[in-house]
């Protein structure tokens, strides 16, 4: 569990996947990737763990994932073999609403 | 938080694309993001602190940035326009400084203590042929990005500060990665000094959209740019686009087929050249964008389904609409308070405050404007009406107090000029011994026209309170404007009362 707030980074324990916190909740939270709890951008991964197959859909660049509540969103800023999810739960893809460029 | 975040994931996503073109030369993703690790590198053994930039558009502004991102340091655009003295001034202020220039600026450049004078094109052939560091740079989001300095039509220049935190946010909150088409070119036209000239890089390599250069602007060149660079989005202030509609004089069409966004911002467009820019671009999505430096650039949109709306109804109500900013984006708050700081309604006039994680509101050694909710004080008064559409009337400093009555310039400049013989048109408030301050408006008249001053009177007076009607009314061969056509008020106000500049 942790407080996670908008800029933190955090790896995957299983794949190559790596994101970055848009949105935080105000509790603290686990969010995995392949069903493993992420570890910090630097951390080396815990020995033992391995992809769970039911969270191996994968993760996408540049794409949001979000939580049913809405309160945790993820930017992958590498992809991987793995889905995110929080408390059991996959995140789903955040289907963006594309604005006019303006610059 | 880092703006190098943004470049990685577009080198991985998109690597070999062509992220920018300077004339003839040209750099993919790839080769940007190797060329700032290596500039990095240089920036970091010169002991400097920032990296200042004294130079028109080239591939070294992209560059530059990235690679002060990369280096952990502030990069800061110089306005190349300055004089000598307003240029020592600043280049003093930001010392020790990594200072890339055109050749002959950095001849002409008096030698200052603490400043590394590199060229252009040595900075470039360094970056681009130099071997680049393991990829690491600080992820602090406090960090600071990008100084400028404001172009000081309300005082002496001051550099407002975007940390990569704002900027970031506004890119993530604004763009989506990737979304931009294998064809998509931006042609950029407004100088790196210019926030806009800064958020352009940022949204175009987090896009994917391949961005042209035009160093110097003129209604032909980009014109001929955007034809031979099959450009399809653009952003303009309103004066080039003034002069574009110009330079196509008596077309019936622009002839810019492959053209499809043209955004503006940056200053007040009159309703008359966005109409005909309309008709010129008939196949053109049009977006007004409002924004600030202290705010990372774009705050509000109007879109091309709203300008279209617009434009088609006979609704004046929603016609106004085209002179309108348009609704804060996704990601930002916006309200209009009367100065007692109490939150208004629509419709009423008000300043504008803006909240959001895009938002600074920060300048180099002063206090943050930001109040402890996080509200900041654009200066810009406004209104927005029921469905949250802002009007810009100006800057707050310029509203006119005339018997403890509030006018805004831009109400009477309006009425103004919307009369057959006027072709330019300003209003400033003079000291009044009656009324504390009085309405002076200085009047350029079309090409082989005249107007009296008592036809300029009824005229206005017809059209809005008796209050409104200008006291004094000069007329003038021209108005002074900066180089990016925004209006120098202060500087007009000083010659009418013959203070001098």
């Amino acid at each position: 569990m942790a407080q996670l707030k908008a800029g933190t980074r955090m790896r995957s324990a299983v794949c190559a996947t790596e994101v970055m916190v848009v949105a935080a909740p105000p509790d603290e939270v686990e969010v995995t990737c392949g069903g493993v709890p992420m570890i910090d951008i630097k951390g080396d991964p815990p020995a033992g763990v391995s992809l769970s197959p039911d969270a191996a859909e994968g993760t996408a660049l540049g794409k949001r994932y979000v939580s049913e509540a809405g309160d945790l969103e993820l930017l992958c800023t590498k992809p991987g073999e793995g889905s995110l999810g929080v408390g059991g739960t996959l995140l789903s893809l955040k289907e963006a609403k594309p604005l006019p460029s303006s610059d | 938080m880092n703006l190098m975040m943004l470049l990685e994931m577009a080198t991985s996503g998109f690597g070999d694309r062509v992220a920018v073109k300077s004339g003839a030369s040209s750099l993919t993703y790839s080769q940007l993001f190797e060329a700032a690790g290596t500039a990095a590198g240089e920036i970091a053994s010169s002991g400097c602190k920032r990296m200042a930039l004294l130079d028109v558009s080239s591939l070294a502004v992209p560059v530059g940035l990235f690679a002060s991102a990369w280096a952990g340091v502030p990069f800061v655009p110089l306005n190349y326009r300055l004089t000598g003295t307003e240029l020592e001034t600043l280049v003093k202020e930001i010392a020790p400084s990594y200072l890339v220039t055109d050749a002959d600026r950095g001849e002409s450049l008096p030698k200052l203590s603490g400043t590394t004078v590199v060229t252009r094109e040595r900075f470039l052939e360094r970056a681009t042929t130099g071997s680049t560091g393991e990829p690491s740079w600080p992820m602090d989001p406090d960090q600071i990005a990008i100084l400028l300095f404001t172009s000081g039509t309300t005082g002496p220049p001051k550099a407002a500060v975007l940390r990569h935190k704002h900027l970031v946010s506004y890119i993530l909150g604004s763009v989506e990665f990737a979304s931009a088409a294998e064809d998509d070119t931006a042609l950029v036209s407004v100088p790196p000094y210019h926030v806009a000239g800064m958020a352009a890089i940022a949204s175009c390599v987090y896009a994917g959209r391949r961005i042209v250069q035009l160093p110097s602007f003129s209604a032909e060149a980009w014109l001929e740019l955007a034809r031979s660079e099959r450009v399809t989005n653009a952003f303009v202030v309103p004066t080039m686009l003034a002069r574009v509609i110009d330079a196509l004089s008596g077309a019936a069409s622009a002839d810019l087929p492959h053209l499809r966004a043209l955004s503006y911002g940056g200053g007040k467009m009159p309703q008359s050249v966005i109409e005909k820019a309309m008709k010129l671009f008939p196949d053109t999505h049009f977006t007004n964008a409002y924004g600030l430096t202290e705010t990372s650039s774009t705050i509000s949109l109007l879109g091309p389904d709203e300008h279209r709306a617009a434009a088609e109804s006979h609704d004046p109500e929603i016609r106004r609409r085209l002179t309108s900013v348009g609704r804060p984006l996704p990601s930002v708050e916006v309200q209009i308070r009367d100065e007692a700081g109490k939150s208004l309604g629509p419709g009423e006039r008000g300043e504008i405050f803006v909240r959001g994680e895009q938002v600074s509101g920060e300048y180099l050694g002063r206090r943050s404007t930001v109040d402890a909710e996080g509200w900041f004080p654009t200066r810009d008064s406004g209104s927005m009406d029921s469905e949250g559409y802002i009007f810009i009337e100006g800057r707050a400093d310029d509203i006119i107090v005339r018997g403890g009555e509030n006018m805004s310039p831009g109400e009477i400049e309006d009425v103004l000029l919307e009369h057959e013989a006027v072709a330019d048109a300003a209003v400033v408030g003079i000291p009044d011994e009656q009324w504390g301050e009085a309405v002076a408006a200085a009047v350029v008249a079309k090409p082989g026209r005249s107007v009296s001053e008592e036809e300029i009177r009824r005229w206005v007076k017809d059209r809005l309170r008796s209050s409104r009607t200008p006291q004094r009314i000069d007329f003038r061969e021209e108005l002074p404007y900066n180089e990016l056509g925004k209006l120098l008020r202060r500087k007009l106000r000083a010659e009418m009362l013959g203070e001098g500049t």
